[in-house]
């Protein structure tokens, strides 16, 4: 008499014993265990704190001009010190911040939505693909910062017509920035987007009747996203550069209305008396640019899958 | 690999001669009139004379078409006169600057040298800080070495130079006193004195000019080395019995570089344009200051010109790149 054959092991399995984990879980542990990005992202979300909700607290207001108080040094009332006119340095630092960080986070805004849309176009549909490529390689060959300057020059006054001089030179330099420095991000997308194309998923999709559209934001977009993501952080830190830069110049926001930039190029021009001053609004750039700096270095590797969890 | 090379050089022109549109019909929208700083008692026939002079009053296509022409014919044909005494281009119109009133060219060459001794030196000199800080801190992985190399580089890859020349000019120029803070370009090597005022002045722009260049390029380098270091041939050639320096400096180190050198070829033409800043700074009457007073004082055909010549750069760095690539890499086919 045969004895009843057991089921096969792998019949009698319980289920998984561990409860499933998200994959955004995932990435948030690789993230976490890069100490960099941990730290980077804290010191940002602190800049970030300080500069938009230090002014509900601070007494002083950025544009505030008590002309006997000019030109001190560090003190109680003052902890930055103020400046030519008396204005209180730790209310500008924290006005300029705003403003710089706006300007970033906004201009990184419109290179992302502008490189991800020339990539995927360029990447999903075979026929965009040759002239687009085209269009980014010529604005990488373009020489950006000249280009800016001009550009800076040229519309700066028809715009403060319409838009008034601080919604104007706003609007003007986010979009300057945002305009050529779509490229990078554009080439990244495409290029995943050309190996995302040839999957299974993409042909199941395909055959049970997804349109286009539907297809690029249902199933193309969601993977694309880690690197639009990583360009995103980068980005950021880009477009703050890019509009410091312009300010040092002399051809970014006006003198009243302060960035980190601006603050940094009057800094200059009191070297010789005051040389402490030029401290505090570089140290503002450099600080939330490293920060970004290293969180996008985490995030890389957290949304990359082959180096996560190891 | 020379028919690719010729077919790139090729391909570049239609892209040149479309930036240059871009630059040109940008500038188009300019405000501005060359003729603002004329007395007002000059009348209006004579300023009308100035103006064509000056290659103005004429429709937009026909401008450019000459300027092409200028830029393109007159001014190499110049050079060339200049270098054989020969008179092709003798009276021939060529790319006047607004401010100066005399031939662009002539302002690019008077400034041309200042930015190339700062510009290739702090290159040069960031490269070769750069490569052995990426060789060793891939090496010794995970080490101090490589965790404070890391960190220096990633902060200098974000402190801009805007800051960090302001910086360097406290400390060293208004605190401590030791180094001029202003380059002085009309000073003349003879003798060991002015050659040390001349390594004086340039310390600062091309430490500031190099941090940078160090900064990025030793990322690449690390990240290069890492990748290559754990690859089969590596252990092949310590199985063989080689020395650990020839295994690292002649084996890995051939084969990392060959992505580096193609980021430092496509990083030239980028530090022309940090330049910009760092003229600033430092007060070096130099192609960046020129196009930024050119900027300020309206003058078009010099910020046309300028913005060109760093276009046709890029371009030219480009193809650089890609070609090294397929020399280098025997894997890279472009036939």
């Amino acid at each position: 008499m045969t004895e009843t054959p057991k089921p096969i092991a792998a019949l009698a399995d319980t289920g998984p014993t561990a409860p499933p984990r998200s994959q955004w879980r995932d990435v948030w542990d690789q993230f976490r265990s890069h100490r960099g990005a941990l730290i980077g992202s804290i010191v940002l979300i602190a800049i970030i704190a300080a500069v938009f909700l230090g002014p509900l607290v601070w007494p002083y207001d950025a544009t505030f001009i008590d002309i006997r108080a000019r030109n001190q040094g560090p003190s109680w009332a003052h902890p930055f010190g103020t400046d030519q006119l008396g204005r209180d340095t730790l209310a500008r630092m924290m006005a300029g911040g705003q403003t710089s960080i706006a300007v970033g986070l906004t201009a990184m805004l419109l290179a992302l939505v502008l490189g991800s849309l020339v990539g995927v176009l360029a990447g999903f549909f075979r026929r965009l693909d040759g002239p687009l490529m085209r269009l980014t390689d010529l604005f990488l060959s373009l020489p950006l910062l000249p280009l800016l300057l001009v550009m800076v020059l040229l519309f700066r006054e028809s715009l403060n017509g319409v838009f008034g001089p601080e919604t104007g030179i706003f609007i003007l330099i986010v979009v300057a920035i945002g305009v050529t420095s779509w490229m990078p991000t554009a080439r990244i997308v495409r290029g995943d987007v050309l190996a995302l194309k040839e999957r299974e998923f993409i042909l199941a999709a395909r055959s049970i009747g997804t349109t286009n559209f539907g297809l690029i934001t249902r199933h193309i977009l969601p993977n694309v996203m880690s690197p639009i993501m990583v360009s995103a952080t980068l980005g950021i830190a880009n477009a703050i550069i890019t509009e410091s830069a312009l300010s040092f110049l002399g051809l970014g926001f006006p003198p009243d209305f302060p960035t980190w930039g601006r603050l940094l190029n009057d800094a200059v021009q009191y070297l010789q008396d005051y040389p402490e001053r030029v401290f505090w609004p570089g140290l503002g750039i450099s600080l939330t640019v490293l920060s970004i700096n290293y969180m996008g270095d985490g995030l890389r590797d957290a949304l990359d899958p082959r180096i996560r969890g190891r | 690999m020379l028919t690719y090379t010729i077919r790139r050089f090729v391909l570049a022109i239609p892209t040149l001669l479309f930036i240059s549109l871009v630059i040109f019909l940008l500038l188009e929208l300019a405000p501005g009139d060359p003729m603002a700083q004329v007395p007002l008692t000059v009348p209006p026939e004579v300023k009308e004379k100035m103006r064509l002079a000056l290659g103005l009053g004429e429709p937009t296509h026909i401008r450019f078409v000459k300027w092409m022409w200028q830029f393109f014919v007159v001014e190499p044909m110049m050079f060339i006169d200049w270098l054989f005494g020969t008179a092709w281009a003798e009276g021939q119109q060529r790319v006047l600057s607004w401010q100066f009133r005399s031939p662009v060219m002539d302002v690019i060459v008077q400034r041309m040298p200042q930015t190339l001794w700062v510009v290739a030196m702090s290159y040069v000199v960031g490269i070769l800080i750069a490569l052995p800080i990426g060789i060793y801190s891939a090496y010794r992985q995970y080490s101090v070495f490589d965790q404070t190399g890391t960190f220096v580089t990633m902060v200098g890859y974000s402190v801009p130079p805007f800051f960090s020349g302001v910086l360097v000019i406290v400390i060293f120029s208004v605190q401590l006193g030791w180094l001029p803070s202003i380059y002085d370009t009309t000073l003349v090597v003879v003798d060991w004195a002015t050659f040390k005022q001349q390594l004086m002045q340039m310390i600062m722009p091309v430490m500031v000019l190099a941090l940078q260049t160090t900064a990025q390029i030793s990322r690449f380098m690390r990240a290069s080395m890492l990748d290559n270091l754990n690859q089969d041939y590596v252990r092949t050639a310590r199985a063989k019995g080689l020395s650990e320096w020839s295994v690292v400096m002649v084996h890995v180190l051939r084969n990392s570089m060959i992505p580096v050198i193609t980021v430092i070829a496509l990083g030239v033409p980028s530090i022309f344009g940090g330049a910009i800043i760092t003229e600033q700074i430092f007060k070096v009457n130099g192609l960046g200051q020129l196009l930024i007073t050119a900027i300020e004082a309206n003058d078009l055909p010099m910020v046309q010109t300028v913005t060109f010549m760093i276009a046709v750069l890029i371009v030219f760095f480009n193809i650089v790149a890609d070609v090294l690539y397929g020399v280098f890499d025997p894997r890279i086919r472009y036939d």
